[in-house]
């Protein structure tokens, strides 16, 4: 139990904790703002931006032995869906948000 | 040499970090939303360029470079296709598609990184799993929602179910708990758990209503970025934790927002009481008889009036009548209408969506006007087109506290001197439940599809 708490401040430090509240608080404050026109895109939006997994998914197939070959299989599926996430997250916003502006 | 390509990784992920909330924050105003996109889109770029060239674990380097290109390069030619060639009436499931893309990449991270992780890593341990068992439930659960959007699947309800879905995620949490403190990682556990996982994903949204997909959606959005902060937290990384969270938080307050628009609790979208209410409620007939108009006569209707109002709704966009919809604006106001659309937060198939549709269609923005000011105008409106709109506009909202939908604030186009409904049948909308408005003196039906009848509407308005 001792290992675990000393594990336990080993990954996440004041810092970290300070980052994840005030983030909460960040992504409360951003959207409640947001006009309902533009839930869609929005949502659209924040979906790419999870999109950032990918980093995770590159740190994993970048350290999997190269003779793993299931592992390798896996890890490269992890990059190709998580790209999938974060490209095709943005062109689709990026094509809701072009014919908002269009007729200005 | 080491320390300073650390410190310039950690400069880029600030970079990312700022670009995330820079781009929420201007995508939350018309004016700045497509910068705002864009913004956050060379933020995540940078990080995951800067992750390849500059990020190392205990001294060793990013390998399998030549993998990693590979796939980034196929998701990316995939991911652009898939997002040019989407209708726009199919966003609601492309989002979710891409959504379940997102969870997939966290439970597959999670099934390398048990193999990795050293059983006394208690809390890394705690981590993986933690993002393995969100991210398998929203991978499953938005490839459901995907598919009931697409039509694949039906709503399917069965007695219990609740009972069933706790059970579920209180094995799913035991097992998880044993993978983390047991010293060895049992492979035929971790699939079960898997597979749990996947099966509670279904499970949780099967039961809920088509038209409450949007919800969930957002709420499966919120998942993946809370799956995205774990594997933060596991590699101590500063941009999947700041974005994750981000993303958790803005997406449950959306969900909220979602809900509040329809006003109804977030339990209650879950647990789907909006059908288990429908049939228990007491319907006053009042014997009334429902109206046609004939296709020209709506035309001559529209063609003298000063003000006509369109609602449009989910029968637009099924239709795919947009287009024909800014036509029709057209040929009015050549004939000196004034045209304006009266648009429910929750018209179409997401919040929003409605706003896009029209503007895909050149619709003007300022021809938009929101719920509040609509009903502000249908007093001075001569005639109210609704188009494939239903419960937006249904008055038991307002006057019959039986009513599953009491309490919703809809647009009051009884206001307005006459009223045009053009459904493609007299079947009840989505919460199954009957319209009064149909009913009331100075509302006239016209059936049909709504691209077809506008279509005719158009040529009988300039043929007048």
């Amino acid at each position: 139990m001792e290992n675990f708490f000393v594990s336990l401040e080993h990954l996440i430090s004041v810092q970290t904790v300070y980052i994840v509240i005030l983030m909460v608080f960040l992504g409360i404050e951003v959207i409640s703002h947001v006009p309902s026109i533009l839930h869609t895109p929005l949502m659209s939006g924040a979906n790419a931006i999870h999109g950032v997994i990918v980093i995770g998914a590159i740190i994993v197939l970048g350290k999997v032995e190269s003779n793993n070959i299931p592992a390798l299989a896996i890890g490269f599926t992890a990059v190709l869906v998580g790209t999938l996430n974060v490209v095709g997250g943005f062109v689709v916003t990026d094509r809701m948000l072009e014919m908002f502006k269009k007729k200005k | 040499m080491e320390t300073v390509t650390q410190d310039i990784l950690a400069a880029a992920y600030l970079i990312a970090s700022v670009s995330y909330i820079l781009g929420l924050k201007m995508l939350s105003k018309p004016d700045t939303a497509r910068k705002g996109n864009i913004i956050a889109a060379i933020g995540m770029a940078l990080a995951i360029f800067a992750t390849i060239f500059l990020y190392s674990e205990n001294g060793n380097p990013v390998g399998n470079k030549i993998y990693i290109f590979v796939a980034l390069i196929i998701g990316t030619l995939i991911g652009v296709r898939a997002a040019r060639t989407v209708q726009m009436t199919q966003m609601p499931e492309m989002v979710s598609l891409f959504n379940g893309m997102g969870g997939l990449c966290a439970a597959l991270i999670g099934i390398i990184e048990i193999y990795h992780t050293q059983s006394t890593e208690k809390t890394k341990l705690l981590a993986i799993c933690a993002g393995l068992v969100i991210g398998t439930i929203s991978f499953s659960g938005s490839m459901i929602a995907w598919g009931k959007l697409t039509g694949r699947f039906s709503d399917k309800i069965f007695p219990m179910q609740q009972f069933l879905n706790i059970g579920l995620m209180t094995i799913i949490l035991v097992m998880a708990g044993a993978i983390i403190l047991s010293p060895v990682v049992n492979p035929v556990m971790l699939y079960m758990e898997l597979l749990l996982c996947v099966g509670y994903g279904i499970l949780f949204v099967l039961p809920i209503g088509g038209a409450d997909m949007p919800v969930v959606i957002s709420l499966l959005n919120s998942f993946t970025g809370v799956a995205a902060a774990c594997a933060g937290f596991l590699y101590n990384n500063m941009a999947m934790l700041t974005g994750g969270i981000l993303v958790g938080s803005a997406g449950t307050i959306l969900t909220i927002l979602m809900c509040k628009a329809m006003n109804r609790s977030l339990t209650n979208v879950l647990i789907g009481a909006f059908k288990a209410q429908g049939p228990k409620e007491a319907e006053t007939d009042n014997g009334g008889q429902i109206k046609e108009v004939s296709l020209s006569d709506a035309a001559v209707m529209m063609s003298y009036a000063k003000k006509v109002m369109i609602v449009p709704g989910y029968g637009l966009a099924v239709a795919q009548a947009q287009h024909t919809c800014h036509e029709l604006e057209k040929a009015l106001e050549e004939k000196g209408v004034e045209v304006r659309y009266a648009i429910h937060p929750v018209a179409g198939r997401m919040p929003g969506h409605m706003n896009v549709l029209l503007a895909e269609a050149d619709v003007s923005y300022s021809k938009l006007l929101e719920m509040d000011e609509a009903n502000l105008e249908f007093s001075t409106t001569d005639v109210v087109m609704i188009l494939g709109a239903n419960d937006v506009v249904n008055p038991a909202a307002k006057n019959n506290k039986l009513s599953p939908i009491y309490g919703m604030p809809i647009l009051e186009v009884d206001h307005a001197h006459a009223v045009i409904v053009n459904k493609r049948s007299m079947s009840a909308g989505y919460a199954g439940i009957k319209n009064e408005l149909f009913y009331e003196p100075q509302t006239s039906m016209l059936f049909g599809d709504a691209k077809k009848v506008l279509q005719q509407l158009v040529s009988e308005i300039k043929a007048n």
